[in-house]
């Protein structure tokens, strides 16, 4: 199996998709390079480097705006023809009438590619953080590297699920366009329309909004729509690790009024970010999970015909 | 391994899809430095067959054994000895030729400074020597062919399954592909299961050869016994005689181990169970004719295959 993980990933570093590789970690480096510091550093955050990912100043959309529309692309692109590519070429057939396991084909590509954006994601955010501290001269503390790494980690679980996605198209459908396509297709619905979903699925079920509890409800309703969609887990479990603050305003409504204010300034701790954001990586985990068994046992069982 | 085990064994092998039967309860044997010839026309189950005995598809009912193992439960101990040219083979097409190979050889396991030796060895036989360092998009159809089989004899088989091998070669080609496959039997002892549908150049090399019709091995033997079997057996010789008469056609009737002569025109056929073209020819002189052309028609493998799907379709 080795042997066909290190192909592909040559494969992935090699010509074939590395523009779009490098355009991911170049992207780090323009917004590295263009977010307006000195706004940030005005505005007297504690924060600094974890701003740095969600600041507007100086650059049209957010890194982490960027990552959570565009990252699906990359998984997309690194998967889509994963099988179908092998079929179409001839060469699966040929592949599997080696000494090797039919599933070994199957998890050296997943492997391979996970390790891609692993490795995309890292060098990405090594640029961000660099470039800042340069900028700077300041480095970043401790809680703010935990916080960094858990990005990290949401962020490679998020690019594999789509990764999954895009392999399971592979495996269903023969054509590579369709492929692509019926992915494409289902960054749509997963990403976008499930979101406008639940705005719409909340006003119908609470239509007005008269008490507290009419608002909780209402907000209830919409953040669960939303943990459905993998985008939806990505951009609350990014905004409770990057807005220590903030960011675990989701459960706001759970917690007494005459609490709030006085919670409100004080940031959580890191590990405390990561309790919350842990059920987030585990549903993203599962998903990756539920969508490769799914086209694991359809591989499997298939017959390869040239 | 003994050598007393098949190196393919099917019995009752049959592949249904949905209410479509692919492979209808197929019998096989094929031994060790044996050349087979699967013959049959296009979607007669042939490459089905192929798959069920290399496990890259589920056989619905029978079994097949290659090297003694089941493909299905244990695929590795099958892929270990079985070299397989599918019936379209492809290349990644940005790696060179050879790299493809060095490829194969990783996944085989074969070790780097053996590998390097090997390959060398074989682009030279499959006469890719010159080509070995450029790119397989660039490569034409018949190349790409002859680099699948050196792909396939990489791994030192005992067995290697060729999936119509000569389709997209050109004549020159196919006398050198089944020159190769005569050595391969002859030197190395390698067993050869080939399946084509095109017979005149199949039968040459094979030394057994079974017939696919509708998923079901019609014939099946040595070509001298299928001759038999079909009852194209004996000889038929065509004779034109200028001057024939009546008198001639009863005297070429009564020749011995003739079984039947008739005349249209000038044409005269003898269907005899022995060589009686002498004593034809001296019939023909004692009884006035003028013997202008005789002609022994030889019983061809494309004969009993055109005669038996004559037969089938009639």
């Amino acid at each position: 199996m080795s042997a066909l993980f290190f192909k592909e990933l040559a494969d992935h570093f090699g010509r074939r998709r590395f523009a779009l590789l490098l355009g991911l970690v170049a992207l780090g480096l323009v917004w590295g390079a263009f977010v307006d510091l000195r706004l940030l550093a005005a505005s007297g955050r504690q924060f600094f480097f974890l701003d740095v990912f969600t600041a507007t100043a100086g650059v049209p959309i957010s890194l982490l705006s960027f990552l959570s529309f565009f990252g699906p692309v990359i998984g997309i692109a690194l998967g889509f023809d994963a099988i179908n590519g092998e079929r179409t070429q001839g060469t699966l057939a040929r592949l599997l009438a080696q000494p090797l396991h039919r599933d070994s084909v199957y998890n050296a590509k997943f492997l391979a590619a996970l390790l891609t954006l692993g490795l995309v994601v890292a060098s990405m955010m090594i640029v961000v953080v660099g470039l800042t501290m340069f900028r700077m001269g300041i480095a970043p503390t401790g809680e703010e590297v935990i916080r960094l790494t858990g990005l990290g980690l949401v962020t490679v679980a998020y690019l594999a699920f789509w990764l999954a996605l895009a392999i399971t198209a592979s495996v269903l459908f023969r054509n590579t366009v369709t492929s692509a396509l019926a992915s494409i297709g289902m960054w749509f619905a997963l990403g976008f329309l499930i979101t406008l979903l639940g705005g719409v699925l909340a006003d119908r079920i609470v239509p007005d909004i008269e008490t507290t509890d009419d608002a909780v409800r209402h907000v209830n309703i919409e953040s669960w729509t939303n943990r459905a969609s993998p985008s939806g887990l990505y951009s609350e479990a990014t905004s409770i690790l990057l807005d220590p603050i903030g960011g675990r305003a989701l459960n706001l409504f759970t917690i007494e009024q005459g609490r709030l204010e006085g919670l409100l300034s004080t940031p959580v701790s890191a590990g405390q970010s990561l309790q919350l954001v842990w059920p987030h990586i585990v549903v993203l985990v599962a998903m990756v999970g539920v969508l490769l068994a799914a086209s694991y046992i359809r591989f499997m069982r298939e017959e390869i015909r040239a | 391994m003994s050598s007393a085990v098949p190196l393919i064994e099917a019995h009752g092998l049959t592949k249904r899809y949905g209410g479509f039967t692919a492979v209808d309860g197929i019998d096989l044997t094929i031994d060790e430095g044996e050349v087979f010839g699967f013959l049959g026309p296009n979607g007669s189950g042939k490459s089905t067959s192929i798959l069920m005995m290399l496990g890259l598809t589920e056989p619905t009912a029978g079994d097949v054994r290659v090297c003694g193992h089941d493909p299905a439960r244990n695929p590795l101990a099958v892929k270990r000895q079985v070299g397989y040219l599918p019936e379209s083979v492809g290349f990644y097409g940005d790696l060179t030729g050879a790299q493809n190979l060095r490829f194969t050889a990783e996944l085989n396991g074969i070790p780097r400074s053996e590998a390097d030796a090997r390959i060398a060895e074989l682009l030279d036989m499959v006469e890719l020597e010159d080509a070995a360092n450029q790119p397989v998009v660039q490569y034409s159809r018949g190349m790409r062919q002859r680099l699948g089989l050196a792909d396939v004899l990489l791994k030192r088989p005992r067995l290697v399954i060729l999936d119509d091998p000569t389709l997209g070669l050109d004549p020159a080609g196919i006398v050198w592909l089944l020159g190769l496959i005569e050595e391969l039997s002859a030197r190395q002892g390698i067993a050869v299961f080939l399946s084509s549908h095109q017979l005149q150049e199949v039968q040459r090399v094979c030394h057994c050869v079974g017939i696919m019709s509708h998923g079901k091995i019609v014939l099946e033997g040595t070509v001298a016994a299928l001759t038999a079997q079909t009852d194209a057996g004996g000889f038929h010789v065509t004779l034109k005689v200028e001057g024939a008469n009546d008198a001639l056609d009863a005297a070429l009737a009564a020749l011995p181990s003739v079984r039947k002569a008739f005349r249209s025109g000038i044409d005269v056929v003898i269907e005899s169970d022995e060589d009686v073209r002498a004593d034809a020819a001296a019939a023909v002189h004692e009884h006035g004719g003028r013997l202008l052309e005789m002609r022994a028609n030889d019983r061809t493998l494309e004969d009993i295959y055109l005669r038996y799907f004559q037969e089938t379709v009639a």
